[in-house]
């Protein structure tokens, strides 16, 4: 006891535990796809963020808790979970700003198969990138020089609007349309299906029009922008998603399509 | 602890206008799909009689049919206008106003569906 | 959906474009003015004007609301495999018979009395 009032002392500074301490509720998804919440409390600070909740949680309470998470600085992309019903980066979701009257319900990324507690399965998201050719296709090797492309160029923008995705999966889990048909590609491996058609250098291009082109491809997007709204990275797959769709459409009008 | 099973992330991350945008199309879509063949089969009864046709016409007279009028108007116009924000955001360049656009196209349909009730109670 | 629905969809939008708000107008007018049956019939039965504009019309919503009824009875209502295409060609047919016979019912000339 001594020796963590200690230990809390020296936090004070920046981080301030009151004798007092306000508590949070916080529910916690536990199991599988059939499971139950456990409601844990955790004392609030005022720095906090929702992955700090979740690893007090498992070193204080209960460490039989699942969860993921990397860098905890918001560049990996592992902590992706559901936070009060939207898909977030824990690691970069401050308590304050989404447990207005204290209360917490955390689960595993949506749209996902869940391995345990708050642990999915990313599989799933992954098979999708490859199924929509989410692959560049080099078309020069190291002896020839480098493709001079101007950073003004059109089309050079558009792979630069698009390139930053780290695949945390927080698009997919907030898509509706990932959730109604299980083709859907999803917006992250369609938006990368679009950084690589408008890349010059690539080789693929006939190849991937196709693959996304079929059912679940990028025609089945309504244009929602969920995915827009919730991209940590401030990504807009939709917008991609609508060129593919002009690119598809050009492509197919000229024949390049079966 | 007693085990239950429950329904995970039940409650839903909130919609934005362009979510509504996007069921308000579904939905008046769907209406007026299953709207139609009645319509269709009313305007068929000028197969019977032109007299036919005028009872169903006069029936159509009425308030609270006047009242549905105006739902399908409405139906109609935020389907149509709709329409237009779809086929200008997946074949124009893109804009970053289109919850401004989706709130205009529902209420410039209101608009219409109001002025056709006027026009006709 | 795939690309040909896609398209499909999209051009008969855009080829209604012009047609419902032509509908519209007509609506508005046909309504406010209080036309009676015989009034109507006057003006449509005999006319390949008015049979072209509703012909048209009749087509391309057949097409366009059934591949829309088919993607929503896919996404909403769970419909696997084959059945979507069943419901589209269900819908689509069922929409251009009646449809078509509404227009010969108003523009068929003499009419029946």
């Amino acid at each position: 006891m001594q020796v963590s009032r200690e230990h809390s002392a020296t936090l004070d500074r920046t981080n301030t535990v009151n004798a007092n301490v306000t508590k949070l509720e916080v529910r916690v998804w536990r199991g599988g796809e059939a499971g139950h919440y456990d409601t844990f409390s955790v004392p609030k600070r005022t720095n906090q963020t929702v992955l700090d909740v979740v690893t007090w949680i498992q070193r204080n309470l209960d460490p039989t808790l699942s969860y993921r998470f990397a860098c905890r600085v918001g560049m990996c992309g592992s902590c992706g979970m559901t936070v009060n019903g939207a898909p977030r980066w824990t690691c970069r979701t401050h308590v304050s700003k989404v447990a207005s009257d204290n209360l917490l319900e955390i689960g595993p990324l949506a749209n996902l198969p869940v391995i345990k507690d708050l642990t999915a399965d990313m599989s799933r998201f992954f098979e999708k990138w490859q199924q929509a050719e989410g692959t560049f296709v080099p078309t020069k090797t190291r002896k020839d020089p480098i493709a001079a492309i101007p950073p003004q160029d059109a089309a050079r923008q558009n792979v630069d609007e698009a390139i930053e995705c780290i695949n945390c999966g927080v698009c997919f889990a907030a898509c509706d349309v990932v959730r109604w048909n299980d083709d859907y590609l999803g917006p992250a491996a369609l938006n990368r299906a679009w950084s690589l058609a408008n890349d010059a250098r690539d080789g693929g291009n006939t190849n991937r029009l196709r693959a996304i082109s079929a059912t679940g491809g990028c025609h089945a997007c309504h244009s929602h922008q969920s995915c827009m709204q919730h991209c940590p990275k401030d990504l807009n797959p939709t917008r991609s998603i609508a060129g593919l769709k002009r690119l598809t459409m050009e492509a197919y009008l000229r024949g390049d399509l079966s | 602890m007693t085990i239950t099973v429950e329904n995970r992330n039940e409650r839903t991350h909130r919609r934005s206008i362009l979510w509504y945008a996007a069921l308000v199309h579904r939905i008046s879509g769907l209406l007026l799909v299953c709207f139609l063949p009645l319509h269709f089969l009313a305007l068929g009864l000028a197969l019977e009689s032109e007299a036919q046709l005028e009872g169903f016409l006069r029936w159509t007279d009425s308030s609270a049919v006047k009242l549905s009028e105006m739902g399908l108007v409405f139906l109609l116009t935020v389907h149509l206008i709709g329409g237009v924000r779809v086929l200008a955001l997946e074949n124009l360049s893109w804009r970053n106003d289109h919850k401004n656009l989706a709130g205009l196209a529902i209420a410039a349909a209101a608009i219409v569906a109001a002025l056709f009730f006027l026009r006709v109670i | 959906m795939n690309l040909r629905l896609y398209l499909l969809q999209r051009v008969t939008a855009a080829l209604m474009l012009p047609l419902v708000l032509g509908h519209l107008i007509v609506i508005f007018y046909a309504t406010s003015t209080k036309l009676t049956a015989a009034d109507i019939l006057g003006r449509t039965e005999g006319s390949i004007g008015w049979a072209l504009f509703y012909g048209a019309f009749v087509c391309l919503v057949a097409v366009h609301g059934a591949i829309g009824f088919a993607t929503i009875a896919r996404e909403w209502f769970g419909a696997g495999g084959q059945a979507p295409t069943i419901i589209m060609w269900t819908v689509g047919v069922v929409l251009l018979l009646l449809g078509l016979r509404a227009v010969f019912a108003v523009t068929m000339p003499g009419g029946l009395s």
